[in-house]
């Protein structure tokens, strides 16, 4: 498998204040699985930012798809965009849109005809398990099932990478399961899945994936032989 | 499974609602004030241009001579001198009793003393009006009577066609101002928007939109809002000039009348609600395109 991201001694600042996250190496391959742990503060949702570029480093180089992203200009930034899937931990809905409308917005951003929407929007939104909320706008939306939306949306247009802050936080143990299954179907179809969580259960549910740990903003793996997971069975119930 | 269609309103990442803000409301009457500003500078335009038309070539002459025989002879002989020349398309002779009409506003019935000497006066038509052509008449009337006097009607009028002149660009100004107030409401309302949808612009740019097509949102969005606004200003606006047309017909005096709009000075006038609304859209397109531009 080749690379499809690569940190090569990234730091960012946010302002003045002292680094957020420092000398993060690490590379990901095409079609790996990947959680990210970490105490809170840890810096997990900055390195995640770094990702699916919502900053830029203050330092270090990044590589996305083969493309550095040090000098790429904004306008070079959307085609990117567009591989990337994103789970937001607070979710992040277009409160005026309908659960349907939401999921749908990648679609119609990368130019999707109306006609070819509607199929695979109802049916990621049934996996989901909101066909009956697919009118409902998020306000009127549980925590859970705006997370279920979120997923939903972050997977419809088929992305190169996925990536998922906490996605299982505001949802049960079955549905933080089938969710997992979700992304581990995604991930055998070829999609580079980097989820962010503290769920060490989760973790265990996926043999093949491998273990990122950040710790006080930096990787506490230096070497880069990043570990697999430990399974379920090995865990305390 | 749910699979009703989406409407076309539930697409729209931006809440959009006829009348929902100041927008449409401040784009209505800076419309309906362009419209009228617009419609009197071509009103006054047409005034200027019909009193220069009027104007242009007359002359008068003037033979003060107290005695009524010879003043009678000076103008005839003036009158068949001016006739001769190339450059005089119409001369017309004004008679005593003419005169006397013209000053009896002035001095009442019982001033106008039958034995009280009142100028002749010829009423001359140039083809050339040019200060030479003038002078040349000039010299042929003082020729045959050394007191005789030309007056040039543009002079007696020609601060008057100066303030409408004037009025003319003053409403050229007031279009362009309350264009650019306009486009001020609009940048400012765009920008407003654009605060209060961050957050959603924010989570389009990370799932790949690019700037024109958030750009396009809020375009929709100020189209919407500025076609409602053009068109209740616009009819707002004709609606005045109606009543304007109606006063008017009543003063029916020339100048009044001259300014009259034809059908192409309503073309214009038509257009301006259009050119409003493609304002409005580029505003809203530069400020939103500037503000993403500071946003990774």
């Amino acid at each position: 498998m080749g690379s499809i991201v690569h940190f090569d001694n990234v730091g960012l600042r946010y302002g003045t204040g002292t680094e957020t996250l420092s000398d993060v190496n690490f590379t990901l391959a095409s079609g790996g699985f990947y959680f990210l742990t970490g105490p809170s503060g840890a810096g997990k949702t900055s390195l995640l930012k770094l990702l699916y570029l919502a900053q830029r480093p203050s330092r270090g180089a990044i590589s996305l798809f083969g493309q550095d992203l040090t000098n790429l200009k904004r306008a070079q930034l959307p085609p990117l965009r567009r591989r990337i899937g994103v789970v937001f931990q607070d979710f992040r809905l277009v409160p005026h849109l309908s659960a349907f409308d939401n999921v749908a917005l990648p679609l119609r951003l990368a130019g999707t005809q109306e006609r070819e929407i509607a199929a695979p929007v109802n049916e990621m939104l049934a996996w989901v398990g909101l066909s009956e909320r697919s009118n409902a706008r998020p306000a009127t939306l549980s925590g859970g099932e705006q997370q279920r939306v979120a997923i939903a949306r972050a997977v419809i247009a088929r992305p190169d990478v996925l990536v998922a802050d906490e996605p299982t936080g505001n949802v049960d143990p079955e549905m933080a399961l089938r969710l997992l299954h979700l992304f581990d179907g995604l991930n055998r179809l070829g999609t580079t899945i980097v989820v962010a969580t503290h769920d060490m259960h989760l973790i265990g549910r996926i043999a093949s994936a491998r273990m990122m740990r950040l710790d006080k903003g930096r990787l506490s793996d230096p070497t880069g032989e990043l570990r697999h997971p430990p399974r379920v069975a090995d865990m305390a119930p | 499974m749910s699979t009703s269609p989406p409407t076309a309103a539930s697409r729209r990442v931006l809440p959009e609602g006829r009348f929902a803000g100041p927008m449409p409301w401040v784009i209505a009457i800076m419309l309906c004030l362009a419209v009228l500003a617009a419609a009197a500078g071509l009103a006054i335009a047409h005034a200027t241009t019909a009193l220069q038309g009027t104007l242009a070539g007359r002359v008068t002459v003037q033979i003060v001579e107290a005695n009524p025989d010879v003043r009678a002879r000076v103008r005839t002989a003036i009158t068949r001198e001016l006739r001769r020349s190339d450059n005089v398309s119409q001369v017309t002779e004004i008679g005593d009793a003419d005169v006397r009409a013209l000053l009896t506003p002035w001095l009442g019935e019982e001033g106008l003393d039958s034995e009280l000497p009142v100028p002749a006066l010829i009423d001359v038509t140039l083809i050339d009006a040019r200060p030479a052509a003038v002078a040349a008449v000039a010299q042929s009337a003082k020729a045959l009577a050394p007191n005789a006097r030309v007056d040039r009607h543009a002079d007696w009028l020609g601060p008057l066609g100066g303030l409408l002149d004037t009025l003319k660009w003053l409403a050229v100004g007031l279009v362009a101002l309350t264009a650019a107030a306009a486009a001020a409401a609009v940048i400012l309302g765009s920008r407003a928007a654009m605060d209060q949808h961050r957050a959603t612009i924010d989570v389009m740019h990370l799932m790949g939109a690019s700037d024109r097509q958030i750009a396009r949102l809020f375009e929709r969005r100020v189209a919407q809002d500025a076609i409602s606004g053009a068109a209740l200003g616009f009819v707002a606006a004709i609606g005045v000039l109606i009543i304007v047309g109606w006063r008017v017909q009543a003063v029916g005096a020339a100048l009044v009348d001259a300014g009259t709009l034809g059908w192409a000075d309503w073309a214009l006038l038509t257009a301006l609600p259009v050119a409003g609304v493609g304002l409005a859209i580029i505003s809203a397109r530069i400020t939103v395109l500037r503000s993403l531009a500071s946003i990774l």
